[in-house]
């Protein structure tokens, strides 16, 4: 692979109008910023949604006039009922695993430096890249016209949670509430997201096997190209299982189709096939539905919280000024997450009729994948071992997600094990794992990467004093809403209730419920923090130069923001792997990924020995 | 900065921890066979995600309070890592999680790699969207027929069943759920529109329950008493109201209900009902 070679195949002109260039770009820089907006827009709708949902739990029955006002059906008089609260829970969930966690991790910061990790000018497909984009977007837009199209007066949305089991969600109106056009706008927005993750899927791929640099060899590159990379194999192979799925789905609730409705069914007072509402069906299965969704559903959870790892494992050695422990291991354990994560969609469904056979070996393998993260987290606090470290505020963030990755993973031990399965499936234990390992930890990796390469991205830093308030209050909010619910879950609180006051054994968990509350909302404010941060600093932050942070990867070797051929025509050559730090004998504690040589000093110089004792090199 | 982030993260840390601790918020009492050794499979696997947890969040905090910017190093340590570290936390994890998972199968065997005893006490469930129906086969211990073309909400006939069945005479449908203390129980679990998941904390027992298929899964109750029943699956706009009463009588006062007629037999469940208390909360 030369260089040169690239430039000629690759080189396109800087557009020059407005809309090539920032809305229909096929700059890789300019569509990771377009899906990063997206989902600072997305995860708007999603926490505000939250918001309501914890109102509603801790004070039930409360009138709030303001959502009297807002929405008339959902809460007349204030008071929100059921199907409101239900809706409001699938669609937080829907928009946040895909809207959110989906694109800023991957189509986001994926798209604006991987590229330039690898040194290459663009994606392989940039049209295909701009095309990803746009249909994520118009899958956006149809799941926002599921909010005001839900086909009831009473609801946000459908009701079926972010999974929609079948066969509530194949029926129709004929279910209740939250079953109609908003379900049918709900599955084709998901069909058309996995359309647009498909096509960035492709593009991730190819770029990064055809497109490195002279001297990138893959294991020269930075610990997130391997997780981007990962990430888009898992994406390539599970999003085709859901649109699948998704398009059964549709059929059997306009087309009068079977796969997931067996015969028999008698709903709302009504026979199947002896009404027009409801036609004859027969032969479906309702398991099978589980199966698709949950063989994407798992690797998803992978999907989102991959991007992260890498980021945090590039930001830990960054600022620790030393190179990442076990980089090779880290390879591996991405790999072996990845793989596994096939393996063990199962788990989800221990009690769902599936065979008990089944179970076990979904259970052994799923406490298998524990085993690689706990290599991770090892290989992160490795890292830290022995560091010089500077608290940046992504740094910060970027320890913070190894305190969250573990706080949030550590409980698969037990919903892992079928036997313990029994007592807390579907209770808040299992919500409060995955919010704080694919939710919590995943986003505080895409904090930490947003203040990381902000300064690359808009050539301003962002300001560290309000970035650190952010910080300390989001690490302790978190917490505050996230433990306790494992507490509740113990107890055996079920999630997707719109109400607890039905059941006396949950009383005792009130002072819980509104203390999770009131952290929920006090977190949510504090990201307007982030938010006026993030703005703010594009336009009024302190100049960053080249490399701000000291770090060694190619997107430090080109201006902040990069031009638009990423390296104005001179493609870099690498000579040396991503994080070298605090290389003995070097002029400085970093060594750019570019340097031909370490330029030594003479020895015995203060500041130039380092005190390494261990040369071991892969 | 450093010493703050370290300090937070321990202080954090332990609140989690003593978390866990507080009576209060623990499991129910347990009332079934299986419950002792689950609970004590809970509790082991809890202690040592306990003991990763915290040793992982003191080592991050030792990390970031000793290895914090300052002017006594220039650099920080070159290296690489150490394979050795590697083969022996990935062995010695790889043991204790599959160690834990493996030891997690014996309650779920006991539950669930056989059928129910002979003789079991035999209760047939159909749950509707917000509603559960418990089919008693009466005292000829046979169910009689049913047929979803039967089904006739509006007449009460909620499980379709076949009057005109010479074994369903006997039979009651009740929306309460009464078992024997100490005889394995038997459900035949089926759903009539979606899914729904019965759920009793105290059984330390839940399993969905699924249009189209008839699910058999067995267990045994210990103690007498009146436990609360809940859908644990999302089955529309009022899952969180869809509740009854799982009743867990004494052999004779058992056998007793099941001899009477159908209104009878609806009568006395309204007795035991109140007979029995709910669990006192801790």
């Amino acid at each position: 692979m030369s260089g040169e070679s690239h430039e000629a195949v690759h080189r396109h002109p800087a557009p020059t109008s407005f809309i090539r260039k920032y809305i229909f770009s096929l700059d890789h820089k300019v569509i990771g910023i377009q899906y990063i907006m997206l989902a600072l827009a997305a995860v708007l709708v999603g926490m505000t949604m939250s918001v309501l949902m914890r109102m509603n739990l801790s004070w039930p029955g409360t009138n709030w006039p303001i959502l009297g006002t807002l929405f008339p059906g959902g809460a007349p008089g204030g008071a929100m009922n059921p199907e409101f609260y239900l809706s409001l829970v699938t669609m937080h969930g829907t928009i946040m695993v895909f809207f959110v966690l989906t694109t800023a991790p991957q189509g986001g910061f994926g798209n604006y430096f991987l590229p330039i990790q690898i040194g290459a000018e663009d994606m392989a497909f940039p049209v295909l890249n701009m095309l990803s984009f746009w249909v994520t977007f118009v899958g956006f837009i149809v799941i926002l016209a599921a909010i005001f199209f839900s086909g009831s007066e009473s609801t946000v949305g459908p009701i079926g949670g972010w999974t929609g089991y079948a066969p509530l969600s194949a029926l129709g109106q004929i279910a209740g509430p939250g079953q109609g056009m908003g379900m049918n706008l709900w599955i084709i927005s998901i069909a058309i997201f996995c359309v647009g993750s498909l096509l960035g899927a492709l593009n991730f791929i190819t770029t990064l096997l055809n497109m490195r640099t002279r001297g990138m060899s893959l294991m020269r590159m930075p610990l997130t190209c391997w997780a981007w990379f990962t990430t888009a194999v898992l994406a390539l192979l599970s999003f085709p299982v859901l649109l699948g799925g998704g398009i059964l789905l549709l059929l059997d609730r306009l087309a009068g189709t079977s796969f997931f409705i067996p015969g028999g069914l008698y709903v709302s007072g009504i026979l199947s096939g002896t009404n027009p509402n409801f036609p004859v069906h027969t032969g479906g299965s309702p398991i099978l539905w589980q199966h698709l969704f949950w063989f994407f559903g798992h690797p998803e959870v992978y999907i989102a919280i991959l991007p992260g790892m890498g980021a945090t494992s590039h930001i830990l050695a960054t600022f620790a000024r030393k190179p990442v422990f076990g980089y090779r291991a880290m390879v591996f354990a991405i790999f072996a997450i990845g793989l596994l994560g096939f393996f063990v969609w199962g788990h989800h469904m221990f009690i769902s009729g599936m065979s008990p056979y089944s179970a076990m070996t979904f259970s052994i393998l799923t406490l298998s994948i524990g085993v690689p993260s706990a290599v991770k987290t090892f290989n992160w606090l490795g890292t830290l071992w022995g560091g010089r470290i500077r608290f940046t505020t992504p740094m910060l963030f970027a320890i913070g997600f190894v305190s969250l990755f573990v706080a949030g993973g550590i409980t698969g031990l037990v919903l892992g094990q079928t036997s313990l399965d029994l007592p807390m499936h579907d209770t808040y234990f299992v919500t409060a794992h995955f919010h704080l390992v694919m939710g919590v930890a995943s986003i505080f990796g895409m904090f930490s990467a947003t203040y990381f390469w902000f300064p690359k991205m808009f050539g301003r830093l962002m300001n560290e004093s309000l970035g650190k308030f952010h910080f300390w209050v989001t690490f302790i909010g978190v917490y505050c809403i996230f433990v306790p619910m494992h507490t509740m879950g113990i107890v055996g609180m079920p999630r997707r209730f719109a109400q607890f006051t039905e059941y006396e054994y949950l009383k005792t968990l009130h002072p819980l419920v509104v203390f999770v509350s009131i952290a929920a909302i006090a977190t949510v404010l504090v990201q307007i923090v982030f938010y006026f941060n993030l703005f703010w600093s594009m336009f009024k932050g302190k100049r960053a130069g080249e490399n701000p942070w000291e770090a060694t990867t190619l997107e430090w070797t080109t201006s902040s923001p990069p031009p638009h051929d990423n390296f104005a025509g001179h493609l870099p050559v690498v000579y040396r792997g991503p994080y070298e730090f605090a290389v003995p004998g070097a002029a400085n504690d970093f060594v750019m990924q570019t340097q031909p040589e370490i330029a030594h000093q003479p020895v015995g110089q203060e500041g130039t020995s380092g005190n390494g004792h261990d040369g071991h090199r892969h | 900065m450093g010493r703050a982030l370290a300090v937070i993260i321990w202080i954090l840390t332990l609140l989690s921890v003593s978390l866990f601790f507080v009576n209060k918020w623990w499991f129910p009492t347990a009332i079934s066979s299986h419950a002792a050794a689950l609970d004590r499979q809970f509790l082991i696997t809890i202690t040592v995600v306990g003991l990763a947890f915290t040793a992982a969040q003191v080592g991050l905090g030792y990390m970031v309070w000793k290895y914090r910017e300052d002017a006594a190093r220039t650099r920080a340590t070159y290296t690489h890592g150490s394979s050795k570290l590697e083969v022996i936390w990935t062995v010695v994890t790889a043991v204790i999680f599959i160690g834990l998972a493996v030891m997690g199968q014996s309650v779920w065997a006991s539950l669930r790699f056989n059928d129910a005893p002979a003789g079991s006490y035999q209760v047939e469930v159909v749950a509707q969207q917000f509603q559960w129906n418990f089919h008693y086969p009466g005292p000829d211990k046979v169910f009689g027929r049913t047929d979803p073309k039967l089904i006739d909400d509006s007449s009460l006939n909620f499980i379709g069943l076949d009057e005109t069945d010479a074994k369903a005479k006997d039979d009651a449908v009740h929306s309460v759920l009464a078992i024997p203390a100490n005889r394995p129980v038997e459900l035949i679990l089926r759903s009539k529109d979606v899914i729904h998941n019965i759920w009793v904390p105290q059984l330390r027992f839940k399993q969905d329950l699924v249009p189209g298929m008839a699910i058999r899964v067995h267990f045994t109750a210990i103690t007498p008493g009146k436990y609360e029943l809940a859908c644990a699956e999302l089955c529309g706009q009022l899952h969180f109201k869809m509740k009854s009463y799982l009743l867990v009588l004494p052999d004779d006062e058992l056998n007793a209900l099941t001899a009477l007629p159908q209104d009878q037999f609806q009568t006395r469940v309204t007795e035991l009902l109140a007979k029995y208390p709910l669990p006192a909360q801790p």
